[in-house]
């Protein structure tokens, strides 16, 4: 099931991030499985342990199921200035969960990231693959109820 | 003939904005007023700053809009584009100044930035780009290429400040089946964007530095490490690469000088320490982002255990103009000591966050005010936390002083990256330094043991200051650990808390002290 994915890419160790950049985008939980490490394991030649070793150094992966929606929200010092633990207990409050956890309907996970190079708007969040700036605490309560809808279009 | 030119900044910021539904609603009204062969829409990357929406700027009047809705635009037209008359209620203002300043004359990386549309090959020819290239590749040498460099003064924008035609200098002459020149573009440091603007405003120009630079050492093939968060520089890279190839720019043998280039993107996955070159190194070959041991350094062992050159964006966008102009020109700009420009990113309690590009030595009250419009709503400056995380607090007093490489030393400070987050009086710098702690708490890698055990128990020291129990003594604990994880750390992660602490605690003391009291 992964073949698709892996063919696009030249069997070499260094494309190892970008495959499973690719893997994880295009998975409905948003992580990469055990099932899929040993499909990369195959394919490039490498263990299954450095595979792991990868996926579990770099901040963008997941080994776990994570919801459908992720938030990242910056806690690095210019959002820290701006209010980002605010924003990260009223979102937190309004789903429930904690940094790193996803919902109990799997629709968003909540994780706080380090700077995301955007620090003129901060506070700033990225949802999916999207970078929402100038956070309060009223508009990223808008911004979620609204992808909760299921309206992507969302500014 | 175009009797005006208008350019819509597209970045994250105003793409976010909704400048495209903006940009469409006004060719639509300048449409139905049979402007559209008179004024020219164009798009271009960013003009400079952050959250003011959607921002354009008009030729010949070099006017900036700021925070153009939809509902604006036929007001907007009629005004300006009718009558001829500024539409004052939109030009981009702060409470300080009326105008702000972008310094155009003396841009050298940015010198593009918000004029040219960096999708297109041709408006970066147009200009003069390229050209650079074609002189390097067919009438330089390699080493008259680094001598240029080397005596242009040119050092690192990176943050180490280490001059860049000597790094070359070490890998040009050794013999190897394959060398490699790689830049970094893995922007984690907490506060710069710098080179993501760099590479969404101009990446043709930071292409032709590349190509400059692989050339000298050379390298024949070329990677641009980008962190994985950089989705449009990403794809603004990927396009500029496609049209280079397309106009034989780069492939094999350019211009018929026999010299053949590659140049790919490798994409990070979130790991502040790949900004490390030998750490980057590991990761674009598929590893974990661990730092090597050095020496041998990557100058003589790199990817793939072949001399690999690591440079920083803005560094390598400075070489075309140091190419085309000359060492003799580039070192007119900055002090007697330290040429050429810095790009700064301004944020924090100011009017306009947002970047510009100075000479160096330009002192940190000129950028707040000229180029960050002031203090927000002329609230009082305490503090600037300049070069990100692994950056220094400067106070009051050293508003003054010139920011470069040289006489940022005098203060023991470092200009590092190029941040600048300026905190009003409301800032409480315990926390901010508390925040600072944490970040490298959770983003040192485990690879050398002082790095992660330091910063264990200097986070578990600031929780204890901010809760208000601790004692005067866990300051002098404070820094005499990170001075020893600066003094055994393996790379510049664990080297690097002692700063924003040293500064912090001998320019803020008694907020440290205070904390106890207030809480007691």
């Amino acid at each position: 099931m992964y073949e698709n994915i892996l063919n696009k890419y030249q069997p070499d160790k260094d494309n190892l991030i970008y495959i499973l950049h690719d893997i994880q985008d295009n998975d409905s939980q948003n992580y990469v499985s055990e099932e899929a490490i040993n499909a990369v394991s195959d394919y490039l030649d490498i263990s299954q342990s450095h595979i792991y070793g990868v996926l579990t150094f770099y901040s963008m992966f997941s080994v776990k199921p994570r919801g459908k929606n992720i938030i990242r929200l910056c806690d690095s010092p210019p959002c820290f200035l701006k209010g980002s633990s605010k924003l990260y207990k009223k979102i937190s409050k309004m789903l429930n969960v904690k940094n790193g956890q996803t919902t109990k309907d799997g629709k968003f996970t909540l994780e706080l990231v380090a700077c995301l190079g955007v620090c003129g708007n901060a506070p700033v969040a990225m949802i999916n693959n999207d970078i929402y700036a100038d956070l309060t605490e009223e508009k990223i309560e808008k911004i979620i109820k609204k992808i909760d809808k299921g309206d992507d279009n969302v500014s | 003939m175009y009797r005006n030119h208008i350019l819509f900044s597209i970045d994250d910021s105003s793409l976010k904005a909704g400048v495209k539904d903006v940009e469409n609603i006004f060719k639509s009204e300048l449409a139905k007023l049979n402007l559209l062969d008179e004024v020219n829409v164009l798009e271009t990357g960013t003009l400079g700053f952050f959250g003011k929406g959607v921002c354009a700027k008009v030729y010949p009047e070099n006017v900036i809009y700021a925070n153009i809705k939809p509902a604006d635009i036929p007001e907007l037209i009629s005004e300006h584009f009718l009558k001829g008359r500024i539409l004052k209620r939109l030009v981009l203002q702060s409470k300080n100044t009326s105008q702000i300043d972008l310094n155009y004359s003396k841009r050298i990386v940015l010198e593009h930035s918000g004029i040219i549309d960096p999708e297109n090959i041709d408006e970066y020819l147009g200009v003069g780009g390229y050209e650079a290239w074609e002189k390097a590749l067919t009438s330089m040498s390699q080493d008259a290429i680094i001598k240029e460099v080397k005596d242009s003064g040119l050092r690192g924008r990176g943050g180490a400040g280490f001059p860049t035609g000597l790094k070359w200098s070490f890998t040009a002459p050794l013999k190897a089946p394959q060398k490699y020149f790689v830049i970094n573009a893995d922007e984690g440091e907490p506060g710069t964007y710098k080179d993501r603007l760099i590479m969404e405003g101009d990446p043709h120009k930071l292409l032709e530095g590349i190509m400059i630079s692989s050339y000298a050492i050379g390298a024949t093939k070329a990677y641009i490490y980008v962190r994985g968060e950089y989705k449009l520089s990403i794809e603004r890279l990927n396009k500029a690469i496609k049209q280079a190839k397309e106009y034989g720019l780069i492939g094999k043998n350019i211009f018929d000088s026999g010299f053949d280039l590659e140049i790919g993107i490798k994409v990070g996955a979130g790991a502040y320490v790949c900004g490390e070159e030998t750490a980057l190194i590991e990761s674009l070959e598929g590893n974990r982002g661990n730092p090597r041991v050095k020496p041998p350094f990557p100058g003589v062992e790199g990817v793939w255990q072949k001399p690999t050159v690591v440079n920083n964006v803005e560094t390598i966008a400075n070489i075309p103009s140091i190419i085309k102009n000359g060492a003799k020109w580039y070192s007119e700009f900055g002090t007697d000591e330290v040429n050429g420009t810095k790009v700064y990113t301004i944020m924090g309690d100011v009017e306009v966050p947002g970047l510009c590009e100075v000479d160096m030595g330009t002192t940190l009250r000129e950028i707040i005010d000229n180029y960050g419009g002031g203090m927000k709503e002329g609230k009082k400056f305490k503090a600037a936390l300049v070069g990100g995380a692994a950056g220094v607090f400067l106070p009051e007093k050293l508003l003054d002083a010139k920011m470069d490489y040289n006489s940022l030393k005098e203060y023991s400070a470092v200009l590092g990256s190029g941040a600048i987050l300026v905190m009003d009086e409301s800032a409480d710098i315990v926390e901010m330094l508390g925040s600072i702690l944490k970040f490298f708490k959770h983003e040192s890698c485990g690879k050398c043991s002082p790095c992660p055990r330091g910063n264990e128990i200097l986070n578990k020291i600031i929780k204890k200051i901010i809760a208000g129990k601790g004692k005067e003594e866990d300051l002098d604990t404070m820094i005499n650990v990170a001075e020893a994880m600066a003094k055994t750390s393996l790379c510049a992660l664990g080297q690097s808390p002692i700063m924003p602490i040293k500064t912090a605690i001998n320019n803020f003391r008694e907020e440290f002290l205070a904390k106890n009291k207030s809480k007691k």
